[in-house]
């Protein structure tokens, strides 16, 4: 089985080492990616539609909002997923076969994350209301923020994070996640606009068109790091503890 | 002469395209011939972050930065230099406008379209990790291991007793209930000789069904007393011909 | 120049190495670890090119939660495997 599979292993590399001749030159200005018009426009036009100078999130939330809108869906339709088929796979409590656990948190450890985990959960809030002016954004403060509540489940144990973050909540704010930028593109979309067209927000906000857009990101990228937060502890609760929701690592 | 030149064309001035198709081929390798599933699902990522790789090294270009905007095109910078149609408000501050790039200008900034590609497909990638993970806890409890080929055993056992349809169950009960009556009828060292023609029969139907060999010995060695069960096992055979 | 590029040499070998290394090992704890210090690498190279965003959700999420994910998983099911 394993030589059999090396033949179209080595197939498929070989016409991919056959096309890589003629890929563009290492850095080439004049690529096709770099040609092309659209990224062109991209990279021309994002400040003087949006005002943010992170390229990056302009392009992720406004340009191409829809895409990302439902790139959040799935994320929470793979949260959804793993509760519908980890839930009640195991009856009482699972036997452990290479592991041994012990249960009582270590004083050191518990000690010190409850120094560093203000200091993390800052700093995602920092990440995500940063993000347009330097690399950040709604999926990596949101990701920083499941990882706190992660790091509650390591040094204690999953009781205490389940305690402060219940699933069922965690699955109310993933919902609200979504709701609140599915909320903002219909929203636009009532102001006169299209579907995620934020310039129309100027209606409701005191700034201008190109704010508008800003700060119409801002709320976007709040939307996605809830979502994002919530589907990261639910993924590490449920696969910790195979969906009893206690025990776990 | 000249494949010398390509090949140090490919190793040193595509370097990195040489490893991205390298990094795919292992995680390719891996889906393909480990048999873990774990193991599966870490080839599966490392195939995502090669394809990752691709795309951000086509963003790459040469002299460009990080696609955030430097300090004399930032649209709220404090500007060093500005631009033409800066003009003076009334009171007295300096309001600038931010200015439509042209190509140029654009080729000090590297590429943000494949970024921003990436950069949810790496989110989502987790997600489909987690819910990977999830199925492989899932089929570790119901059939005691992630191993591949042991897993696939185990499946074809299942798929052995699953795959009779519900008629010729039917039809097996009734078979059976008349093989209990006549076995009741008849005296014991009869039906002891008509059960050992019958494995006869039984173990040349095996050996033409070649994927399943090993299935019957294990089967007997379970349950030896159940005839019924041995004998519905050709018929199934026979009712997927 | 010559720097980076010798750094991004460097970064794409051991890169191959990490990939080997966490399909390589028997027992899976460690290859979830390897598989975490390939994805940092990875993140330390596309830092390295330039996309900054893409390199920190990578090592947020690559670095971060997958490894974690990982191990939970392997936690709870055997830790040896037999390839």
């Amino acid at each position: 089985m394993k030589v059999l599979s090396l033949i179209p292993v080595i197939a498929i590399g070989f016409l991919l080492i056959w096309a890589a001749q003629d890929f563009p030159e290492w850095g080439d200005v004049n690529s096709p990616a770099s040609k092309a018009a659209v990224s062109n426009h991209f990279i021309g036009n994002t400040g003087v539609d949006t005002e943010v100078p992170n390229m990056v999130t302009a392009v992720l939330a406004d340009y191409r909002g829809f895409d990302t809108m439902f790139e959040t869906v799935v994320v929470f339709i793979a949260g959804m997923a793993v509760l519908a088929i980890l839930k009640g796979s195991v009856k009482g409590n699972a036997k452990r076969k290479d592991h041994e656990v012990d249960n009582e948190p270590d004083l050191i450890v518990t000690n010190t994350v409850r120094l560093i985990i203000p200091v993390i959960q800052i700093f995602a809030f920092y990440v995500l209301a940063h993000g347009h002016v330097s690399p950040g954004g709604g999926f990596q403060g949101g990701v920083l923020m499941g990882a706190s509540f992660i790091l509650i489940a390591l040094s204690w144990d999953l009781e205490k994070a389940l305690s402060r973050f219940p699933v069922e909540k965690c699955m109310l704010v993933a919902a609200l996640g979504i709701l609140l930028y599915a909320g903002i593109g219909l929203l636009s979309m009532f102001l006169g606009g299209e579907f995620l067209d934020y310039a129309e927000l100027e209606k409701v906000l005191p700034v201008s068109r190109e704010m508008a857009r800003y700060h119409a990101m801002l709320g976007v990228e709040i939307g996605v790091g809830f979502t994002v937060t919530a589907i990261m502890f639910v993924l590490y609760a449920n696969l910790a503890s195979e969906g009893r929701l206690k025990e776990g690592l | 002469m000249p494949e010398t030149n390509m090949i140090s064309e490919l190793l040193v001035e595509r370097l990195n395209y040489c490893i991205y198709v390298v990094l795919l081929l292992i995680g390719l390798w891996a889906m393909l011939a480990k048999r873990n599933l774990i193991k599966k699902l870490i080839g599966m990522s490392i195939f995502q972050t090669a394809i990752i790789l691709f795309y951000v090294s086509i963003a790459v270009k040469d002299e460009a930065t990080i696609p955030i905007y430097l300090p004399e095109h930032d649209p709220h910078g404090n500007h060093a230099e500005l631009p033409d149609d800066a003009e003076v408000s009334e009171s007295g501050k300096v309001q600038h406008r931010p200015v439509i790039l042209d190509r140029e200008a654009a080729k000090k900034y590297s590429n943000p379209l494949p970024h921003v590609l990436m950069l949810t497909a790496i989110v989502v990638g987790v997600a489909t990790l987690g819910l990977a993970l999830a199925l492989c806890q899932r089929i570790y409890r119901g059939y005691g291991t992630i191993e591949e080929d042991v897993l696939l055993d185990k499946l074809e056992r299942v798929d052995e007793r699953a795959s009779i349809s519900p008629i010729e169950k039917r039809r097996q009960n009734a078979r059976r209930k008349r093989s209990r009556q006549k076995a009741k009828a008849k005296s014991i060292t009869q039906s002891v000789s008509r059960s050992s023609s019958k494995e006869s029969k039984t173990t040349g139907k095996s050996s033409s069904s070649k994927p399943k060999p090993k299935r019957k010995p294990v089967a007997k060695g379970k349950k030896p007393v159940n005839k019924p069960s041995e004998k519905s096992k050709p018929e199934s055979v026979k009712s997927k011909k | 120049m010559i720097g980076l590029e010798l750094f991004n040499t460097f970064i794409l070998l051991l890169l191959v190495v990490a990939a080997v290394a966490s399909l390589w090992v028997k027992d899976l704890l460690v290859s979830a670890v390897v598989f975490g210090v390939y994805s940092f690498l990875m993140c330390l190279l596309w830092a390295e090119m330039g996309a900054v965003d893409v390199a920190f959700t990578e090592a947020t999420v690559g670095a971060g939660i997958s490894t974690v994910v990982l191990v939970a998983t392997i936690f709870n099911l055997r830790r040896k495997s037999n390839d």
